[in-house]
């Protein structure tokens, strides 16, 4: 009984994923779930870094931004197939990931977390000037014919719909193999205790790396179908600070080092968002914001694990 | 050429002063109790708001509200520390970051939702003006936040060092629990950090609000100069501080003459990467 729950648990979840845009035929509400699903794939890429190995990075958007340009920059000068784009922003991405995350990584805590504020901001001040990604201007992706091949779709949200589920189950699943194996622990070892895990012999450093690489792919990933999506990228829609925040304060929402932390919050922190957006409009800008910062402190104050704990101790009460 | 050189090191200069004061009270919090303020930035845009208020309203130069701001940003501060840094001062370390995150938001959101995006200026002040030597235009408004950011900084220098609280304040710093047995009340101590933090940052802001434009970001690149200067200064060194905001606001006016406006802010945060890389404990902090 006590490992069936979880199995159940999933399977519900996964056929509500599957049947949620037969409820919801308008527009807006698949609009929100598919930022849902996009923001908790992010959130999975951060909670591999910052949940499980305790390093808080506030650069993540720059891995969002170099998916979401490699792939439009491809597609606009070359022609090249978003699909490819794809793959060579992941590529791209661990580069980047490689090259900050070996330096960095000698810094601990705040140092580490104001050294990947100022990367992603060099990374971005980088693009605002780059003509060739269209500097300030951004991008304007081509609209083409709509099929799966050419990932553009325009007559139905659906097949994005779609297309995001499947990107947040692989997250989903990599998180979770993660989680279960060798490198789970060591993650888990570093962040609680860093010293002991280096006399029992584990590379810090190199694990460190891996977990960075692991969450600037998930993010990249995200990138793309974000550019494939809105159909527009500008170095201030997909790097900016505000972006690497809104992803930490999701998994920080849901629960840091938990597989389902950053879907909870991201189930709870997107639809807030859109909802602001639309009932209050420009007066109400802002007040999302508003909101966040206080959960966020409350939480940070209160409960630091998240509130994905609160569900599950409830479960276990229950059962 | 020359003579531009010479101007734009000049005004490089009359910044840096202006960087020292902002990232003066950061380095003390953290020097004092090891906490980064990641809402120091927006500290420093509520003190310009509330400049650009008092003036919009009620016609105060920023001259004069400048010691309102002050004791309203150093009750300010107080009421942060006891409201939401005092129940984390043991937590974890990034409970410690997210709340102070949260305060950036909070601060960034509540601006934008009190008065809009909108840039606001004050558009004439006392200190309006020019004033030309050697060839040179110097801003007056400059040069009187220039030396308002020198004779802070010189105070809360004095202050630590010569006066019996400052002391005790520095004792904290040192070790907390030594400074306990002598009787020394860390709490308060604590709260007097941020008190003389957020009221150093918010003297900073009025002084730029008389020449800088006001928007609910402002904080945003003011405050990661500041990180860059204390990080280059020795994190919880004020005298550090204080060359650190000169060699920043050198750099960048340099790097924007030189190379190019639009990268400058590049190079800025370049240095705090070659610094934590090469020199981790900063020009003159210690390890």
């Amino acid at each position: 009984m006590k490992n069936k729950l979880p199995v159940i648990a999933f399977l519900l979840f996964f056929c509500c994923l599957i049947f949620f845009p037969l409820v919801f035929k308008t527009p807006f509400p698949r609009h929100v779930l598919i930022m849902v699903f996009l923001y908790a794939t992010m959130g999975i890429g951060w909670n591999i870094i910052g949940g499980y190995a305790g390093q808080v990075s506030f650069g993540n958007a720059a891995f969002f931004g170099v998916g979401a340009y490699s792939s439009a920059i491809l597609l606009v000068h070359f022609g090249i197939s978003p699909w490819v784009g794809m793959l060579v922003g992941v590529l791209l991405s661990a580069l980047l990931a490689v090259i900050v995350g070996y330096p960095c990584f000698r810094l601990q805590g705040h140092y580490f977390a104001i050294a990947t504020i100022a990367v992603g901001e060099i990374v971005m001040v980088a693009f605002l000037n780059w003509n060739f990604a269209g500097a300030a201007v951004g991008i304007y992706l081509p609209i083409l014919e709509q099929s799966l091949k050419n990932f553009e779709f325009h007559t139905s949200k659906l097949p994005y719909y779609y297309i995001i589920v499947c990107i947040f189950l692989f997250a989903l699943a990599v998180c979770y193999f993660m989680e279960k194996s060798r490198w789970g622990y060591y993650f888990r070892a570093i962040k609680n205790d860093p010293d002991g895990a280096c006399s029992l012999g584990i590379n810090i450093r190199k694990y460190k790396l891996y977990a960075f690489i692991l969450s600037a792919v998930i993010t990249s990933i995200c990138g793309t179908f974000y550019a494939q999506y809105i159909l527009y990228i500008h170095p201030s829609s997909t790097m900016d600070l505000m972006m690497s925040i809104q992803i930490c304060i999701i998994v920080l929402i849901g629960g840091l080092g938990k597989l389902f932390g950053p879907v909870l919050g991201a189930i709870i922190f997107v639809p807030l968002t859109e909802l602001t957006r639309v009932y209050l409009g420009s007066q109400g800008q802002g007040m999302d914001f508003i909101i966040y910062a206080l959960i966020i402190m409350v939480i940070a104050i209160m409960r630091p694990q998240g509130l994905w704990g609160v569900f599950s101790r409830e479960a276990r009460g229950t059962r | 050429m020359e003579g531009i050189l010479a101007q734009t090191i000049v005004s490089g200069l009359l910044i840096g002063f202006l960087y020292a004061l902002i990232a003066v009270g950061l380095t003390m919090i953290f020097g004092v109790m090891d906490i980064v303020n990641f809402a120091h930035g927006d500290y420093l845009m509520v003190a310009m708001y509330f400049s650009f208020w008092l003036f919009f309203l009620f016609g105060f130069d920023p001259l004069f509200s400048l010691p309102i701001v002050t004791i309203l940003l150093f009750g300010l501060g107080v009421i942060t520390y006891y409201l939401i840094i005092r129940p984390i001062i043991n937590a974890p370390m990034l409970s410690q970051i997210f709340v102070t995150f949260g305060l950036l938001i909070f601060l960034r959101g509540l601006a934008q939702f009190l008065w809009k995006v909108d840039y606001r200026m004050i558009p004439q002040t006392l200190s309006s003006g020019n004033i030309e030597a050697f060839g040179i235009y110097f801003g007056k408004p400059q040069i009187i936040a220039a030396a308002g950011a020198v004779i802070c900084n010189g105070v809360i220098l004095w202050f630590l060092k010569k006066t019996r609280l400052g002391m005790a304040l520095e004792a904290v710093a040192e070790d907390k629990e030594a400074a306990r047995l002598m009787g020394i009340d860390s709490d308060r101590m604590y709260a007097l950090a941020w008190g003389i933090g957020i009221a150093s940052v918010g003297i900073a802001g009025v002084l730029l609000s008389s020449f800088y434009y006001v928007f609910p970001e402002v904080g945003a690149n003011f405050g990661l100069i500041a990180f860059v200067v204390v990080a280059l200064g020795g994190f919880g060194s004020i005298p550090g501080a204080f060359i650190a905001g000169i060699i920043v606001g050198l750099v960048e006016v340099l790097s924007g003459f030189l190379i190019a406006p639009s990268l400058k802010f590049m190079f800025v945060l370049a240095i705090y990467l070659a610094v934590v890389f090469v020199r981790p404990q900063g020009l003159l902090g210690h390890k």
